[in-house]
């Protein structure tokens, strides 16, 4: 499947995907004198459409600065190019002396939400089986957990969205809860050009410019909405009763929490006027299909599983979930957001969705593995906790990272990238230079998008292959050679961490049998003949499942959960010193760090710093114009950013994406206080103040 | 035993006891109550009324199981020095600290035929208070509500929207005096009236006779239920007894302490700063502060500012601290069908206002007020809810985005069909617009054909 570069030669095209969002639009690559140029598939997510981040993606595979060789950080401090052998002998010599010192905890393990399936589960593997250590956890938990332990709880299991994209076609109404996608997945718009929009967010983003109806609750009062719309939806008389009996279990508990949360009062803790609040409830109640869809601003708060768990409640009482045509769904933001999720990089998991601390899974999982079931670790500890403990003597000496860039995209990141470099050892697995490699002891390259061959999950749940154009450059490795390579050194057969990714998802596919998340009837070649596999796909037969739910839910007793939610304030509130509310978020040009898109010429040029958007009131009261450079300072610290007036946004409230290094940072400002439920942060609440950035220009 | 002792179940005292047991799960806690049924949300008896909740959809969560609950028990007495609460059931419960959350009791208007010989209301007669008040009330029926505070225009419009005939009486000119001017007075009288209530404003009822009432200009009105909504007072007669100090209410400080610092009070018996609130939010605060407080925490409780917002779905108005304040600057609005007065200090910072039919500007004023911040200097566009209209910066046409997610600028677009690219298809794969969420469809073939037009021209 790796045809070799011919110089002056055009290489046959192939049909792969996006290597960005979770939309995993369906994209065809081609190659003619070394240019790789890309074209939009008629995959019926995108059907045909790209956004400016696909269309330029291939720019990614010729960044000037790639890494081609190992680095190590020699005596003198400096990163300096090394050897395979001795990168890699390296790692593992210290690895293992950690170890011997402190234990199997010793060192941890960090990966990504946009590894292949293949790749999240063999890491997971090799932490478990090849270092011993219950420390892994993934960027995911910045994004997927709260929604993940939100569904999980009220349906059984949780697949992003349990039915495909383009069942959204159908919809009359959608509430779109803290999602933007008019520019984070604009591809994903086209599916709802016929429904009435509810948009909730404090911004009046361009998403909410596409809405019928526009909710614009403060930052961090997402959950006293919630509860004031399922209030609407009984007081109104709109619940669907024969549904919620039929259907689901702790109706009335939930409801004792919300019927606190009259609209008048969400209104007062939220400022979403009551009057809007019973509108969008009618709409949604009066159409015949309808969709409540939750992104990262319901999800990333101190209490991100309850408010998920809020707007669930609504869905439920309106009767949405498991029905035809209607629904509850996440929109997953990574790439492998799902499938990274699924199968095992996560603290507290194996592959299949198991929990760890499941004794059934464990003893299957370890069956798969040829390893004693007491011999694999138990749960570890979530991101945030992980991070923020390492090097401290409480926590991990030494730390692996795959697929990540938490120096950028952790909160309060100068915390995490002091916690990064105060590490014994620190080990770096990427394709681009980042703000984590710079602190690295060793940097491994890596295989990128169209150099490799593997599977991803989309936000359907449906699998799909990402193909290789071209061969990874000379000098650079796969991350499943190089955990193979890790593994041996670390003392485990070759045998047991296999590098091809078809013969690495087949093995995936047996431990996750009889999993919430089962792969074990889908395979490479299916995948390849052009079936359409959503799962759980429990044998070579059968069809997958493209709608989960719609006879019952994964409970034992079929039913969903209502779940009794409370409101409770972010975990910190506005003050004299720092008034106002700051919330972060993302810009259309960039994905995630900006390690990757920053490096396209083309998107980086429009959008080559972060913009704060403020309103001009605030913005005057603080002394800032447009185009100055202001400084947004928290408790925790202070980033940069260029000031962008915004009439349209609440006056309490200013905006920043995250993409951007150094002190331009919007992580260096965000509150790492977590969700007790789910470990996710708060980035979408810290009480910040503004003012004129002296000394930059 | 001793531990915390919370006599009442009502909003304040049923908050109060699941903040404690939050913030400390082995608090000892125990709840005498007198009313026979499980603690409920009396904010939500107009919905009773209105047919739109059944009666046990009022009910609060259950407390857990660490927390020893004496439902339908009445206490008769405190002894300070031993620190005992005697109850009606016989039984003595000793306290480290106790707490008054007695709240309060209809105030019955002198009136011929509302009260039995024996003291209890007469047949179709109720207040609006307890569930037990709602379930006294004839099903149908024309209804006749005596007062015409918050209460009583909630309930009336309540009681209307069941089906209801109903006569709203209020012997202040102005429904909602307390909190209302003239003007706004009048559109929420028109406003009520329009939803079918007969309101009959300087008027009081003289009598109560099954059937009917004398109003006092000699007129009668069929009367099946009478609902009596002339305010409430403080339940104050166990502080009184046991020595505490009471005035209207039991007098309460900062730390939310009696005259006795190991009783406090919380909600409508308590009274602080000279005031005794009477609203849901101010029990709850004053909850959440002594729950603060009782398990080790800090806290100082400041008073709750007052906010008077009907609940809907009509009339739209909200009453924001005091709207008679004397401020630097007001702002007034007023046709037929809205008002809005705003009473600013020097900063722009609200001290009071009356909004009606202002949706948009009563849930803006109100996170305005509560968080302290200034107006925006465009006065009018907060206050009809629409954006302020800027003189923007002239702006070259050409730099116009019209594809955002692939930023394609009409002069790119007009760059690429002088190119050669004539035709919208031709446009859209030169330039990549329309390929996103293809929401500039539209029009980049409209641009395309002005472009067309331009050329022939």
């Amino acid at each position: 499947m790796s045809p070799s570069s011919p110089p002056g030669g055009t290489l046959p095209a192939v049909h792969t995907h996006c290597p960005y969002c979770a939309l995993q639009c369906g994209t065809i690559l081609s190659e003619r004198d070394g240019a790789v140029t890309v074209e939009p598939s008629d995959f019926p997510v995108n059907q045909g459409a790209l956004c400016r981040k696909g269309w330029t993606a291939p720019a990614l595979l010729d960044a000037p600065d790639r890494l081609r060789h190992p680095l190590v950080r020699r005596a003198d401090g400096v990163l300096r190019p090394a050897s395979w052998d001795e990168a890699l002998d390296t790692v593992t010599d210290r690895v293992r002396a950690l170890q011997a010192a402190h234990g199997r905890d010793a060192v941890a393990v960090f990966g990504g939400g946009g590894l292949t399936n293949e790749k999240a589960y063999l890491l997971g593997k090799f932490a478990r089986v090849a270092m011993g250590t219950s420390l892994i956890d993934y960027n995911g938990r910045f994004c997927m957990s709260a929604a993940a332990v939100a569904g999980t709880a009220a349906f059984g299991t949780d697949r992003g969205l349990p039915f495909p994209v383009t069942d959204l076609d159908g919809a009359q109404a959608v509430l779109l809860a803290g999602a933007n996608i008019a520019e984070t997945m604009p591809p994903l718009l086209r599916h709802l050009d016929r429904a009435e929009l509810i948009v909730v967010d404090p911004r009046r983003s361009r998403t909410a410019d596409r809405a019928k109806l526009h909710l614009s609750p403060r930052p961090g009062t997402d959950l006293a909405l919630a509860l004031g719309l399922l209030h609407a939806a009984v007081t109104e008389g709109l619940c669907d009763d024969a549904y919620i009996a039929e259907r689901t279990g702790g109706f009335d508990a939930a409801w004792r929490h919300a019927a606190a949360w009259w609209p008048e009062r969400a209104e007062e803790v939220s400022g979403v006027p009551a009057g809007r609040q019973r509108e969008a409830v009618r709409i949604l109640a009066r159409a015949r299909h309808a969709y409540v869809l939750t992104g990262r601003g319901a999800e990333q708060h101190s209490k991100g599983a309850d408010t998920v768990a809020a707007y669930i409640n609504l869905a439920l009482a309106l009767g949405l979930p498991g029905r035809a045509g209607s629904g509850y769904g996440c929109l997953t933001g990574q790439g492998n957001g799902q499938g990274g999720r699924e199968h095992g990089q996560k603290a507290d998991q194996l592959p299949g969705y198991r929990r760890i601390d499941d004794p059934d899974a464990r003893a299957h999982v370890a069956a798969v593995w040829g390893v004693d079931p007491r011999s694999l670790p138990g749960p570890g500890r979530p991101a945030v906790e992980l991070l923020q403990s390492l090097g401290t003597g409480q926590g991990p000496r030494g730390l692996l990272v795959f697929g990540s860039n938490p120096a950028v995209s952790a909160p309060r990141s100068a915390l995490v990238g002091e916690r990064l470099a105060a590490a014994d050892l620190l080990v770096v697995a990427d394709f681009v230079p980042s703000e984590t490699t710079q602190l690295a002891d060793v940097v491994l390259p890596v295989a990128q998008w169209a150099e490799e061959e593997g599977t991803m999950t989309n936000l359907e749940g449906r699998l799909l292959r990402r193909r290789a154009l071209r061969p990874p450059p000379p000098g650079v490795r796969t991350d499943l050679e190089v955990l193979r390579d890790l593994a041996v050194r670390l003392g485990q057969p070759p045998g047991r961490f296999p590098v091809e990714p078809r013969e690495v998802f087949d093995e995936l596919g047996r431990a996750s049998r009889g999993g919430p998340a089962d792969y074990s009837g889908i395979s490479h070649r299916r995948l390849d003949a052009q079936e359409t596999l959503h799962w759980p796909c429990p044998t070579d037969e059968h069809p997958g499942t493209p709608r989960l739910f719609l006879h019952r839910f994964a409970h034992p007793d079929g039913r969903a959960r209502f779940a009794p939610v409370e409101h409770r304030d972010a975990a910190e509130s506005p003050s004299v010193r720092y008034p106002l509310i700051a919330t972060t978020g993302r810009t259309l040009a960039h994905y995630q760090s900006g390690a990757q898109t920053r490096r396209v010429p083309e998107l980086n040029a429009g959008v080559p710093e972060p913009v704060l958007e403020i309103h001009p009131d605030t913005a005057a009261r603080a002394r800032l114009a447009d185009g100055m450079l202001a400084r947004i300072s928290s408790a925790r610290g202070s980033a940069v950013a260029r000031v962008r007036t915004v009439d349209s946004l609440r006056a309490d409230t200013v905006f920043l994406p995250f993409h951007f290094p150094g002190a331009y940072r919007a992580n260096l400002i965000t509150n790492p206080a977590t969700d007790p439920r789910s470990g996710m942060p708060e980035f979408k609440v810290a009480a910040v103040r503004v003012e004129p950035a002296t000394g930059w220009t | 035993m001793s531990g915390i002792v919370v006599i009442g179940t009502g909003p304040a005292g049923h908050r109060l006891v699941t903040r404690l047991r939050r913030h400390d799960g082995t608090a000892a806690v125990r709840v005498i109550g007198a009313e026979r049924r499980p603690a409920y949300n009396r904010v939500l008896l107009t919905d009773v009324l209105a047919g739109r909740l059944r009666p046990g959809q009022l009910e609060l969560p259950a407390h857990d199981g660490g927390v020893r609950v004496h439902q339908g028990v009445t206490a008769l007495g405190i002894d300070r020095r031993g620190r005992l609460v005697h109850t009606d059931d016989g039984r003595v419960h000793g306290y480290d600290r106790l707490v008054l959350a007695t709240g309060a009791r209809p105030v019955l208007p002198v009136l011929r035929g509302l009260l039995r010989p024996d003291g209890g209301m007469a047949e179709g007669a109720a207040a609006v208070r307890t569930l037990a008040d709602a379930a006294r009330l004839p099903g149908e029926g024309p209804a006749v509500v005596l007062g015409g505070g918050v209460l009583g225009v909630e309930t009336a419009l309540a009681l209307r929207r069941s089906g209801r005939d109903v006569v709203l009486v209020h012997r202040n000119r102005r429904l909602m005096n307390r909190q209302l001017d003239d003007r706004s007075a009048d559109l929420l009288a028109g406003q009520v009236r329009s939803e079918g209530v007969v309101v009959e404003c300087g008027r009081r009822v003289r009598a109560f006779a099954p059937g009917r009432v004398l109003l006092d200009d000699g007129r009668t009105v069929p009367c099946a239920a009478l609902l009596v909504c002339a305010g409430v007072r403080p339940v104050t007669g166990l502080a009184r007894t046991a020595g505490l100090a009471v005035r209207r209410g039991v007098v309460v400080d900062g730390l939310l302490r009696t005259s006795d610092p190991r009783i406090h009070a919380i909600g409508d018996c308590a009274e602080y700063d000279g005031t005794v609130a009477g609203r849901v939010t101010a029990a709850w605060d004053q909850a959440d502060t002594l729950a603060a407080l009782l398990t080790g925490g800090t806290g100082h409780y400041r008073g709750t500012p007052p906010a008077t917002r009907l609940r809907g779905p009509r009339p739209e108005l909200a009453v924001i601290g005091r709207p008679d304040a004397s401020g630097a600057e007001t702002v007034l609005l007023s046709d037929s069908e809205r008002y809005a007065r705003l009473v600013l200090d020097a900063g722009g910072r609200l001290l009071g206002g009356i909004l009606f039919g202002l949706p948009e500007a009563a849930a803006a004023a109100g996170q305005h007020y509560a968080h302290g911040l200034p107006l925006p200097p465009a006065r009018l566009a907060f206050l009809l809810g629409t954006r302020p209209v800027r003189t923007a910066p002239a702006r070259p046409a050409d730099d116009l985005v019209v594809c955002h997610c692939n930023i394609v600028t009409r002069g790119q677009l007009a760059a690429a069909w002088r190119s050669g690219s004539t035709s919208a298809a031709q446009l859209v794969a030169a330039t990549r617009a329309t390929t996103g969420c293809g929401g500039c469809l539209a029009e980049i073939t409209e641009f395309s054909r002005e472009l067309a037009g331009d050329g022939a021209a």
